[in-house]
């Protein structure tokens, strides 16, 4: 479903991605570990189509498509996901209203008629479950004030309102105390099927005893340098990232 | 002086006569004194501090012509002018041009109705012909003519507008509503009046909203004096919605005393240039002022709101908020004066100005202007102008919101915080939805209304 082949970026001049190479197929779960400053959040961005990234080279195929080429909010209706490592509080913009815009834009670009106001809280309901989303939190605006778990939470609400194929978790794990990370994870586990695939991003292979990778790579200084199953992430805790840098000889 | 003040004096002068003609003295009696306040400052234009970035002699150049012997406009405008801006119960008055609409059966019942609790609602005109003795008490003693050169000049051509007396401890429960619609088919200029007066306790909400029903230039300039005795509480909403070709100079005076409560929200979605002068004075402890406004302008629209809160006396509270969304070639003026007398301890003025510049070509013009003689206050002042955040606007997008979509969620929300200060539920839902519609460029016409199809 995702292939990308030797893909760079920039951000202000500075190069971050120096040719990534990736193929997610349905159905698979890809952890990316790396130190601080390897380019792990950026790969996340330029995917989603962050603005203040610049793409100098290769290519990202997606279902056929050349996702580059898209904006942002095409990709969304894509099936692309990105679960932000801050979301961003919207005071103002209603949670409710938010995702109504959103799923009706996502089933315009599919051709279908607007959700009815009914169907359409129904469907809030169901999904809320899926994390154990607070009613009051819902009401309100978007973010606002919620706390690091409740965001991480409103994340994958949000991830199953749109039932992407293709979720990339920046991060998700980072701010949660055990039990939000438990729910959280579950509520990954719950929405995943065979024709859909995550990208994990994640510092810790913690999160990864709740989500289950079958593929591990080892991001560093803006490349993948290594890898292979999810023993790779038991190591890796076991021994740090100064094991990959010898490797490389450095 | 240039010719067109020059021409403006001479009008008055030739045709004094026929403005004071039918006119009782109350109204009169300031006419003569208020042109020779005009003469001697002009109309206001960039030199003057106040008028730095909004040229208004400019806007008189136009040849208007002046509906001096009140032959108005023949259709009611009850039938004629369907207006779904407030969808809300209202007790319903127009003024058209500078007339107020009395003699129609609806006005005629709205007016009735509201004698029964001993409210006296109304032509100025009238009214001043009728209790001369509380016009005569109120009026042109607010609306210092030595402030503005627009108002001596509303105060020597003036002869009508809304008249509104709300008796000690009454409640006038619906909201009135004045809509002033311009209506011509050649130049015109209206100078409109309103007075409006609040007994002790007393309380009363007001409505106003400006339109247009034809394309040639209009200017209105128009004047309210609003009194409010102790422990009375007025709201004040007025709403601009008119068209490119539109001056509007509104200034409203308040007067406020001891524990009053007033709330002013000016909101102005449409119009070619707007000037608004909004001056209160807090007579009495324990009074308290909510002031707040937006504007949204495109195109080459200019919005300027000039604010002035005077606390007079000690342990009285004012908030004041302002926002502006600015796209296009629009320029947005802010002045927001304070002045805390040097007895007026235990006073709170917190003020706040916030603009958003969508455009590269979008000016926004704000001054902060706190004056404090008193030591122990809290005030705080805040301005701000930015561009659209560009975080919230990729979070927006990257869920599948349009770019446009994800910028007219955020400019709403950026505006919300002053539609929740109305305070009339069914009102809050209405202009709610002629924001989302005026970002969504559907601004021009009003729902329902059939003069804007």
């Amino acid at each position: 479903m995702l292939e990308i082949k030797n893909l760079h970026a920039n951000i202000n001049g500075k190069e971050i991605l120096k040719g990534i190479n990736l193929t997610v197929r349905p159905g698979e779960v890809h952890a990316i570990m790396g130190p601080n400053g390897s380019g792990k959040s950026t790969l996340s961005s330029v995917l989603a189509g962050h603005p203040s990234f610049t793409v100098t080279e290769g290519e990202v195929n997606f279902y056929g498509k050349n996702l580059l080429e898209l904006s942002p909010e095409d990709r969304s209706r894509e099936g692309v996901f990105l679960s932000f490592q801050y979301p961003v509080e919207i005071p103002g913009v209603s949670m409710v209203n938010f995702m109504r815009t959103a799923v009706n834009e996502h089933r315009k670009y599919k051709g279908l008629e607007p959700m009815s106001a009914s169907d359409f809280l129904k469907l809030m309901r169901e999904k809320k479950e899926v994390v154990e989303l607070d009613n009051k939190l819902a009401n309100r605006s978007v973010n606002e004030g919620f706390s690091g778990g409740e965001k991480k939470r409103n994340e994958i609400f949000q991830m199953a309102m749109l039932e992407p194929r293709l979720s990339i978790l920046d991060e998700t794990d980072s701010g949660l105390d055990i039990d939000a990370l438990r729910i959280v994870a579950n509520g990954v586990n719950r929405l995943k099927n065979a024709d859909n695939a995550s990208i994990v991003i994640t510092h810790y292979q913690r999160l990864l005893d709740y989500i289950v990778p079958d593929f591990v790579h080892v991001l560093y200084k803006g490349r993948i340098v290594k890898s292979a199953g999810k023993e790779l992430a038991l190591e890796l805790e076991e021994k740090g990232y100064d094991w990959i840098k010898k490797e490389l000889g450095e | 002086m240039s010719n067109i003040e020059k021409s403006y004096i001479d009008i008055y002068r030739d045709c004094s006569s026929a403005i004071k003609k039918d006119c009782p003295d109350v109204l009169n009696a300031c006419r003569d004194e208020a042109m020779c306040v005009f003469e001697r400052m002009g109309l206001p234009s960039c030199g003057l501090e106040n008028y730095r970035h909004t040229d208004l002699s400019k806007r008189f150049e136009t040849d208007f012509g002046l509906d001096i012997n009140r032959l108005g406009v023949k259709a009611n405008p009850y039938t004629s002018f369907r207006c779904d801006v407030p969808g809300i119960n209202s007790h319903l008055f127009f003024v058209v041009n500078d007339i107020f609409c009395e003699e129609t059966d609806e006005a005629k019942a709205e007016i009735e109705a509201l004698r029964e609790s001993g409210v006296i609602v109304g032509s100025l005109l009238k009214c001043a012909a009728e209790y001369p003795e509380i016009v005569g008490k109120y009026y042109g003693k607010a609306a210092d003519v030595e402030s503005d050169s627009t108002v001596a000049f509303n105060t020597a051509f003036a002869k009508d507008g809304l008249f509104l007396y709300v008796p000690e401890n009454v409640a006038v429960e619906k909201p009135i509503q004045l809509v002033n619609v311009m209506s011509a088919s050649l130049d015109l200029m209206a100078n409109s009046r309103n007075l409006i007066i609040l007994e002790k306790g007393a309380s009363a909400k007001l409505l106003v909203c400006g339109h247009t029903n034809s394309k040639v230039k209009f200017l209105a300039n128009r004047v309210t004096e609003v009194f409010v005795d102790e422990g009375a509480v007025y709201e004040h909403y007025k709403l601009e919605n008119t068209n490119d070709s539109m001056t509007n100079i509104g200034s409203l005076f308040i007067e406020q005393q001891a524990a009053s409560n007033v709330l002013v929200n000016d909101i102005t979605l449409h119009n070619g240039l707007t000037r608004n002068n909004v001056r209160i004075n807090l007579n009495g402890e324990h009074a308290e002022t909510v002031l707040c406004g937006m504007a949204i302008g495109d195109k080459k629209e200019h919005i300027d709101n000039f604010t002035y809160i005077n606390h007079a006396k000690s342990n009285c509270n004012s908030r004041e908020l302002y926002k502006y969304v600015l796209n296009d070639e629009a320029t947005g003026v802010f002045a927001g004066r304070i002045l805390v007398d040097k007895d007026s301890q235990k006073t709170v003025a917190l003020q706040n100005n916030k603009n958003i510049c969508g455009s590269a070509t979008a000016k926004m013009y704000t001054k902060p202007q706190l004056e404090i003689y008193a030591d122990d206050v809290k005030c705080s002042h805040g301005a701000t102008v930015g561009q659209i955040d560009e975080t919230a606007l990729f979070y927006l997008r990257a869920r599948g919101i349009s770019e446009k979509e994800a910028k007219m969620l955020l400019m709403l929300a950026f505006t919300d915080d002053v539609i929740e200060n109305i305070r009339l539920e069914a009102l809050k839902t209405k202009i709610r939805h002629l924001v989302e519609s005026r970002f969504r460029g559907e601004s021009s016409k009003c729902n329902g209304c059939d003069i804007c199809k």
